[in-house]
């Protein structure tokens, strides 16, 4: 293949034109396997899922908090409410709101020329955006899990004698969270895909390695293809993995 | 009969009057309990009568605080029912509840062991060979290892007065057990609480079941507008109805 593709090369020079396949050839070769290019691939999936992972637990992590803190305030007796359960409520609800009332990319650039315009390390910066992001849209999702519990569960757990914290992590929490899994999967996802956008502070994901190749080839078709086609593959192997893991926690429904 | 166990004094309860944030007006409010005094004794079996809507099930709601009363005072053994002494009063109030309100994500002895372990009454085998003792009881040991989805109405009722039973309880509330039941399930539930009331453990059910009432309770109370009209002994109550309220209630449910 090599040898064809410096043969190529040579008819170009001499100001050939390529017929429709040799075009194709070429072009294919210069994105994918001239000086191992396809290995920049494989390093930009391999960032993609390091930060989607990061984002995801940093994002599970924050919307559990606020999902917890909005729950618990909520469903306070009228009359009996706890004022610094009020505070942090108050400022969970502006988080919440800043967040999903602003684009992503807006924050992201406010992240990393703003707060973090020192750092150079664009990736994290990227995937800690990213993070705060899903959280607050994670906080909804468990939030509606929480309270689709029925109520009687926690009334059962409370007439046993537990307190509202015990009964919140041994009954209510694992009955919301395979109620939850699937919009969680959903969101997983969507996090997946968007950490390309973290290739415009600079972040080194999927994206920013085709990004760079089709730099140096002016020529834009098969690196984006192959891209999407990646995303395309990494989200269908994810959404299997998820369907097997969801069956597996619906055991009890049977 | 002269140990005093529950002691109610001037319970009221109203729904409602609450302004919640963004309403220009308060909700209307409704009197449900209008001032209830009573006192309940080791080893009675209380049977609650009435119209639906009359308040007997927020009035035993009310008892273990499930409700918060709106004035009155409630004593348990002695100590005032209230927000600081809620959760060990519970531990020694059962309650079995119209929709069982099993946790569904537990197994059956799981269901039983989980409140005594977690508040630390008993050791894990403790726990253990209790629930068998009490599975053996209400007639379901083979279903120790099963999740609650699978079994019947009934047996999920009998499961669910087991678990108020794993708590060593001095007084279970019950409240409607066997309205939510197919027909032909109430009695074997019926037939468990009645074997539970020859235990001599103080009872208090509110029920439909009128027969059950006859034969079980030692005081029927009937309630209606939200205050106690008769407080007798089965016989009495039954053959000889004094409130012209209750006689129009009887004639309807016999």
């Amino acid at each position: 293949m090599a040898a064809q593709y410096d043969a190529l090369s040579e008819l170009l020079k001499s100001g050939t034109r390529l017929d429709f396949g040799q075009d194709l050839f070429y072009k294919f070769y210069q994105a994918f396997l001239l000086k191992d290019r396809w290995l920049q691939y494989i390093e930009g999936v391999g960032t993609t899922l390091l930060v989607t992972a990061i984002a995801l637990c940093l994002g599970i992590l924050l919307g559990s908090i606020v999902a917890l803190v909005r729950v618990a305030h909520d469903q306070q007796r009228p009359g009996r409410r706890n004022p610094v359960l009020g505070f942090f409520n108050a400022i969970c609800q502006v988080y919440t709101t800043v967040i999903r009332g602003t684009p992503m990319m807006v924050q992201l650039l406010i992240m990393s020329m703003v707060i973090f315009n020192n750092s150079r390390n664009f990736t994290m910066v990227g995937a800690l955006a990213l993070g705060i992001n899903s959280g607050a849209y994670v906080s909804e999702i468990i939030r509606g899990g929480l309270m689709a519990v029925d109520p009687g569960q926690m009334e059962a757990g409370r007439s046993l004698g537990l307190n509202y914290m015990t009964t919140m992590v041994v009954i209510i929490i694992p009955q919301a969270i395979r109620a939850v899994l699937p919009a969680l999967g959903n969101e997983f996802i969507m996090l997946l895909k968007d950490t390309s956008l973290i290739t415009v502070i600079g972040g080194k994901e999927l994206l920013y390695a085709a990004q760079g190749i089709m730099n140096r080839t002016y020529e834009a078709m098969f690196p984006l293809f192959g891209v999407a086609l990646i995303y395309l593959i990494l989200v269908m192997i994810f959404t299997w993995l998820l369907g097997k893991f969801e069956r597996r926690l619906a055991q009890s429904d049977r | 009969m002269t140990d005093k166990i529950l002691e109610v004094r001037g319970l009221t309860k109203t729904y409602g009057g609450e302004k919640l944030k963004g309403d220009k007006k308060a909700t209307p409010m409704l009197d449900v309990l209008k001032g209830i005094d009573i006192d309940i004794y080791r080893g009675d079996v209380v049977c609650l009568i009435g119209p639906s809507g009359c308040g007997k099930s927020t009035f035993l709601r009310c008892l273990n605080r499930l409700e918060i009363p709106t004035g009155g005072s409630i004593k348990f053994e002695g100590v005032e029912v209230d927000e600081a002494h809620i959760d060990s009063v519970r531990q020694k109030m059962g309650m079995v509840f119209q929709h069982f309100n099993l946790f569904p994500h537990l197994t059956v002895k799981q269901n039983l062991c989980l409140a005594p372990e977690l508040l630390k009454l008993k050791n894990k085998q403790e726990a253990s060979a209790r629930a068998d003792e009490l599975l053996a009881r209400v007639g379901l040991s083979d279903k120790a290892h099963v999740f609650p989805k699978s079994l019947s109405g009934g047996q999920q009722q009998r499961i669910a007065i087991a678990r108020a039973l794993a708590m060593d309880p001095d007084v279970i509330l019950f409240d409607e057990p066997t309205s939510a039941l197919d027909p032909e399930m109430v009695g074997e539930v019926l037939e468990l609480m009645k074997e539970l009331a020859h235990t001599g453990i103080t009872m208090l059910v509110v029920t439909h079941e009128m027969g059950f009432a006859r034969e079980v309770s030692n005081r029927v109370i009937f309630i209606d507008d939200g205050r106690i009209q008769e407080d007798e002994p089965p016989q009495e109550l039954f053959s000889n109805p004094k409130h012209p309220r209750l006689k129009a209630f009887l004639s309807k449910m016999l």
